[in-house]
């Protein structure tokens, strides 16, 4: 019985408008009192039905709900014989419960569409070696399962046989397929865009990749910071303190209708789920653009950035060195790029790498009597030829020739923070090749923008040598950088600009060699691929490692905090304003009350929604 | 000891989280430092003994207070 009223609490709703309707006209527009009282009566039995119920059910586990509050009002209401007040209370109160609903669906709804994106079945190879259409639950490790054209796949795991192109824009946002086969590894969550594929599941359920990040979407929006703490631990004991007032006033004034008007309004409703609201919206937006912010402290900590520190190498430059400039002099260019990539893919210097990637398809042929000069290169014999490859020095003592236009080259390159590589044939340069870290791209602006969004200081922590730092940092034109700089020295860093100045630092590196500085910072940010290091070491996730996302992270966050805030003072300044008006006018009443409540509610989950929506300009 | 996830109907309002706590605390059997219920993805997440309480009592418990219970997950711990 109880349930069935619960269930058509809708239907109860709906009912008692049209009642309230009907009773309203009949007293002012047919001056008929006995149809108008009786209607209004119906209307607040049936209204107040499914609060009771839950008042009730609340008292059980010892919870003085607002629904407590509401119950007590409308039977004092009856008391005083005001059917009017019980029945439009009642009947705003459900409404309000309505639209509530409604609304806060819709602030959740950015989380639903990640968390609906989570695979449901598999087919998996039972015993007799068919397929068979499996709930994903079932699926256990080592199991060998089928994906289709279309299908998700259910598990992380490894490729089989087969092979197919992957969207994998749910666990890293870049929504290019990518084509595997066999040894290919494939994520849970992501779609077989075309082909089949037969999978062994390696990761099941919560411990994919995928499992993962909706964990800590989940977890995030019901993370609560010390001031939700706070609001937490004050509404458990407002609600039980609004109906110790209410008897107060009660006893010594004697006025029961001002009693129940003050049980109405000091329903706590907007204080408690203003900041809820805020939250879920903005963890929502992040989700939806690749941001994860893992909880409402994060949120909070973030918008305040004082300072962010980066590292250099995989965070600000691409991490792999490669050939920058180059310059080629006199004829034969061709045959001596193919002594070059010869002689370098016998090389394991990293720079040899960078050299033969720059150089691509060529005609290689055999290489004889190799000397490896240290501090210098590598000369050696191809086809009869004496080839030289290393740096200046290396050019000196094997007496070439340098021209006036190969030094001037030389100068330039080594001004813009080059290594440089220096090839000769038969004792004439032929090839320059200036080679560096190069910055990512776009990392200049997003930078700008950061700094635009109040980002006090911009610092660049590196291992790297001065000179090659404060290039990129000239460049890019941070506020500080460092370099020669061990992980230890990079924490002791980060630790005096908290401990010493007070301020709220960002460590953004990369997640394996950098995570005591990761951890040690007030917001830690992985950047290296590996999803999985990147997702447990970090505050804030940037999905795909993709640096442009960081300006939109810091606007959101801000714009989150901001949110909170006035939901916070709409909720507080709504209850004040109406308990002073009980008390200092004439025209306050429980309708009104709760009609500015309900309200009160609607907008802060309005303001929280304006959130989904929000872009960096 | 095992651990469970309750996926329950939307929840609406933050009193009614505390109403489920209060109820799934007070049950036979449940660890009551584990018992966390989330408002915003409406789940009640808790840890239990299997041998003093069965999933579908805990689950009796809060559809009583008027709550739907749309799926349970058990995990061993």
């Amino acid at each position: 019985m109880q349930r069935f009223i619960l269930s058509k609490k809708n239907h109860i709703t709906l009912v008692s408008a049209i009642l309230i309707v009907i009773g309203f006209t009949s007293e002012l527009g047919f001056k008929n009192e006995a149809v108008a009282v009786w209607t209004l009566v119906i209307a607040s039995v049936l209204g107040v039905m499914p609060i009771a119920i839950q008042a009730y059910q609340a008292l059980k586990v010892k919870v003085i709900s607002i629904d407590v509050l509401v119950t007590i009002a409308v039977i004092g209401a009856f008391f005083i014989r005001n059917f009017e007040e019980s029945a439009i209370v009642t009947f705003l109160f459900l409404f309000g419960a309505y639209l509530e609903q409604r609304t806060l669906n819709k602030t959740r709804s950015a989380i639903k569409e990640l968390t609906e994106m989570a695979p449901e079945s598999a087919l998996k190879q039972m015993p007799n070696g068919e397929f068979e259409e499996v709930d994903v639950d079932e699926v256990d490790i080592g199991d060998i399962l089928l994906v289709k054209t279309g299908a998700k796949i259910p598990v992380d795991g490894t490729v089989l046989s087969g092979e197919g192109s992957i969207n994998e824009a749910s666990i890293n946002g870049e929504s290019l397929p990518v084509s595997k086969e066999k040894g290919g590894a494939v994520y849970a969550g992501t779609i077989l865009d075309n082909g089949t594929l037969q999978i062994a599941a390696d990761r099941v359920g919560e411990d994919t990749t995928f499992g993962k990040i909706i964990e800590l979407v989940e977890e995030a929006q019901d993370s609560k910071s010390e001031a939700e703490r706070f609001i937490d631990r004050f509404s458990k004991y407002y609600t039980p303190a609004v109906l110790l007032l209410g008897i107060v006033v009660w006893a010594f004034s004697r006025n029961l209708e001002l009693a129940i008007t003050i049980l109405v309004l000091g329903c706590p409703g907007a204080l408690v789920i203003g900041v809820p609201v805020s939250n879920v919206a903005g963890i929502g937006n992040g989700a939806r653009h690749g941001v994860l912010l893992k909880g409402s402290e994060v949120i909070n900590d973030f918008s305040r950035l004082d300072t962010i520190v980066f590292d250099k190498t995989g965070t600000l430059t691409v991490g792999n060195p490669s050939v920058a400039e180059k310059k080629y002099y006199g004829d034969h260019i061709d045959e001596a790029l193919g002594y070059l990539a010869s002689i370098e893919r016998e090389s394991d210097h990293p720079l040899a790498k960078a050299v033969l990637e720059e150089i691509g398809e060529t005609t290689l042929s055999s290489v004889e009597s190799t000397e490896v000069v240290k501090g210098g290169g590598i000369t050696a014999t191809v086809d009869g030829h004496r080839i030289a490859v290393g740096n200046v020095a290396l050019m000196e003592r094997e007496n070439i020739a340098l021209s006036e236009q190969a030094k001037a080259d030389i100068a330039s390159f080594e001004q813009s923070g080059n290594s440089l590589v220096l090839t000769a044939v038969d004792g004439e340069l032929k090839i320059l090749m200036g080679i560096r870290d190069q910055i990512r791209p776009g990392v200049k602006e997003d930078l700008q923008r950061l700094k635009k969004l109040g980002v006090k200081n911009l610092v660049m922590l590196s291992g790297d040598n001065q000179g090659t730092v404060d290039m990129v940092s000239r460049e890019l034109s941070l506020t500080e950088a460092y370099g020669n700089m061990l992980p230890e020295d990079k924490s002791a860093y980060i630790k005096k600009l908290i401990d010493e100045e007070g301020q709220i630092v960002a460590f953004v590196g990369d997640g394996v060699n950098d995570s005591p500085s990761l951890a040690l910072a007030h917001i830690g940010i992985a950047m290296g691929s590996g999803t999985d290091v990147a997702i447990e070491t970090s505050d804030v996730v940037l999905m795909n490692s993709d640096f442009s996302r960081l300006p939109h992270a810091l606007g959101l966050t801000k714009a989150t905090a901001r949110n909170m805030k006035q939901n916070i003072v709409i909720a507080v300044g709504v209850v004040l304003v109406l308990l002073s008006a009980v008390f200092f006018s004439e025209w306050m009443n429980m309708s009104i009350g709760m009609l500015v409540h309900e309200a009160s509610i609607l907008v802060v989950i309005l303001n929280g929604m304006r959130l989904l929506r929000y872009k960096l300009r | 000891m095992k651990t469970v996830t309750i996926q329950l109907g939307t929840l609406t309002c933050p009193s009614c989280v505390l109403k489920i706590e209060n109820a799934v605390k007070s049950l036979d059997g449940v660890e009551k430092e584990s018992v966390k219920v989330l408002f915003n993805s409406s789940k009640a997440k808790f840890d239990f003994d299997g041998k003093k309480l069965s999933v579908e009592d805990a689950e009796k418990a809060i559809t009583a207070l008027g709550y739907e219970v749309k799926k349970s997950q058990v995990k061993a711990k």
